[in-house]
């Protein structure tokens, strides 16, 4: 089927190089070109990944970008988004779909259990360079940190011993960032069954991370200048609930002895 | 302020401005959404509703109704200036839930336990390229990792998120495909070619850095270039580097051998609205001219 189209677009093109005489040079090498890639195409099945990717990308400039030309002009000149969302790597979590998310809304930075470790110069360049970018170029106002059920990367942190008796591979390298929230947990619900305190530590995890964010310090900055809020939030796709709450630091007056 | 609600305009601000002065906290208005079907795909997808309104209902603090199946609750309102913000992530949720999740029960509870995506995507934190919008990835496709330029670092450089998240998708879950996607106008690359080696240091230096065979590799190939047009040379060698980069995981090398696990890039171009995507050939690829890496199944869609 795909030969006899290209075929019929040879002759197409052909008969179109033969009756438009005034076509000017540039056409009629462009054509020419064409003619010899289409006669040298031999199509091949497509693999049903790739049969994704082309579904998905034609849906989205069918129905988005060429109903709202606007919108995506001035998006090309540049972007500001209100929003920096952190959100883990888990398929079932993106926050563009759970929250609804348009292009040109949040900077998203999603990895392993949505982690935000704490301000390290020598080590964690990627997120620091999100944070560096996302507060001095973009000037966002909002950082929103998502946990979620059902977390492996949670999970996986919870159930490590730490005894050195287990591999150390470089996920554990990485959730060990949690480690805090996993003490917590631990402590405060050391007779609920581990399933619990997984649930426990998906939601303590997000605020040990917003805890981090403020060791930067131009988020800290921003922060005193109100400029910038920290948000914490949970998606619990089992019982299809979101929880939000806000992280807040308060200094009381001082009081004379 | 009630936010215009016309079907010709489907982009149209939907969330209320973000200064309390202009809130209403009576009346909150659903702009009208687009109704469509992505064919192909497991779930029935993004059914939006009609213009609606909801009422804002201010309960008294600390008072929390949880969302149910039969009923769509309001969640406690905070009583400080940002009480706006929290309404406008309520409204998204609500309508995600509404639209999507509720429609689709079989699917969620199914992913609820476990996912199993057929892939695994690198893309820019950048918000314009959300890999959910351009290429429609539904919940449970997509395992994704964002980060600033869609960057892989290799093996050698030791642990990082993007390691972590290498490791997970592929032996764990199993993925069969790894999509590096890149973009136009990417700050990350443009930081990385404008980059000067004064002994500042800074994080997005220190990232960035690892997308430095791709600056070399264009300074050399694109030197008549202008910056812009370097810099759009980059971001497509950067992809390039990061395919390379991925072999450098032996974990992951074994099992491109075995033809287990493709490994593919991407370039979107918002300023044209054009996609790009290629394969990488491994058994074409020698790895030891310098990096060369030869592509099958180049297509361009716009």
């Amino acid at each position: 089927m795909a030969n006899q189209s290209s075929e019929l677009a040879i002759e197409q093109l052909k008969k179109l190089l033969r009756e438009k005489e005034e076509l000017n040079e540039v056409a009629t090498a462009k054509i020419e070109e064409i003619i010899v890639e289409l006669q040298g195409c031999h199509p091949q099945p497509i693999d049903p990944a790739e049969q994704r990717i082309i579904d998905g990308f034609t849906y989205f400039k069918l129905n988005n970008f060429d109903k709202d030309r606007k919108l995506y002009d001035r998006l090309a000149k540049g972007q500001s988004p209100k929003f920096m969302v952190f959100a883990c790597s888990d398929s079932r979590v993106s926050p563009s779909i759970i929250l609804n998310f348009q292009p040109g809304e949040a900077f998203m930075v999603r990895n392993i259990a949505n982690m935000v470790p704490p301000f390290n110069q020598l080590r964690y360049s990627g997120v620091g360079a999100t944070l560096e970018y996302a507060i001095t170029a973009l000037k966002v106002e909002n950082i929103l940190v998502i946990g979620h059920s059902r977390c492996g990367g949670i999970s996986r942190l919870m159930s490590h011993p730490e005894d050195g008796s287990a591999p150390y591979d470089f996920i554990d390298d990485w959730v060990k960032i949690g480690l805090p929230s996993k003490v917590k947990v631990l402590k405060e619900h050391k007779f609920c069954d581990f399933e619990q305190q997984c649930e426990f530590c998906e939601m303590e995890s997000v605020n040990n991370s917003l805890v981090n964010l403020q060791t930067y310090p131009y988020v800290d900055a921003e922060i005193r200048n109100k400029n910038l809020a920290l948000l914490g939030g949970y998606y619990d796709f089992v019982s299809g609930e979101f929880k939000f709450w806000k992280y807040k630091t308060h200094i009381t007056e001082p009081i004379t002895i | 302020m009630a936010i215009p609600s016309s079907i010709s305009d489907p982009f149209a601000s939907k969330f209320l401005p973000l200064s309390s002065s202009s809130y209403n906290p009576s009346r909150i208005s659903v702009p009208a959404q687009i109704t469509a079907k992505i064919e192909q795909t497991h779930l029935t997808a993004l059914r939006r509703s009609q213009c609606s309104s909801l009422k804002a209902s201010m309960g008294s603090p600390g008072f929390t109704q949880q969302l149910n199946n039969s009923k769509l609750d309001t969640l406690a309102e905070v009583k400080d200036g940002r009480d706006d913000i929290f309404n406008d992530l309520k409204d998204r949720f609500l309508s995600f839930k509404k639209n999507v999740y509720m429609e689709n029960p079989e699917q969620f509870e199914s992913l609820a336990k476990v996912q199993t995506p057929k892939f695994m995507v690198i893309a820019c934190a950048d918000s314009r390229v959300c890999p959910s919008n351009i290429l429609g990835f539904q919940p449970g496709d997509a395992f994704t990792i964002r980060n600033v330029a869609n960057l892989v670092p290799t093996f050698e450089s030791g642990p990082s998120e993007t390691n972590a998240a290498l490791e997970f998708a592929v032996n764990t879950l199993l993925v069969e495909n790894i999509l590096v996607v890149g973009h136009s106008c990417c700050g990350g690359i443009r930081a990385l070619m404008g980059m000067q080696d004064d002994g500042s240091t800074s994080f997005i230096k220190s990232w960035v850095i690892h997308g430095k065979n791709a600056k070399v590799k264009t300074k050399v190939s694109a030197s008549n270039l202008d910056f812009d047009h370097q810099c759009t040379h980059c971001e497509k060698e950067s992809i390039n580097h990061s395919l390379v980069n991925l072999l450098s995981y032996p974990w992951i090398k074994e099992k491109v051998e075995n033809e287990e696990l493709s490994i593919h890039g991407g370039y979107y171009d918002f300023v044209n609205c054009s996609f790009e995507k290629w394969t990488l050939d491994y058994r074409g690829t020698k790895l030891e001219e310098n990096g060369r890496i030869v592509t099958k199944n180049k297509v361009f869609w716009s």
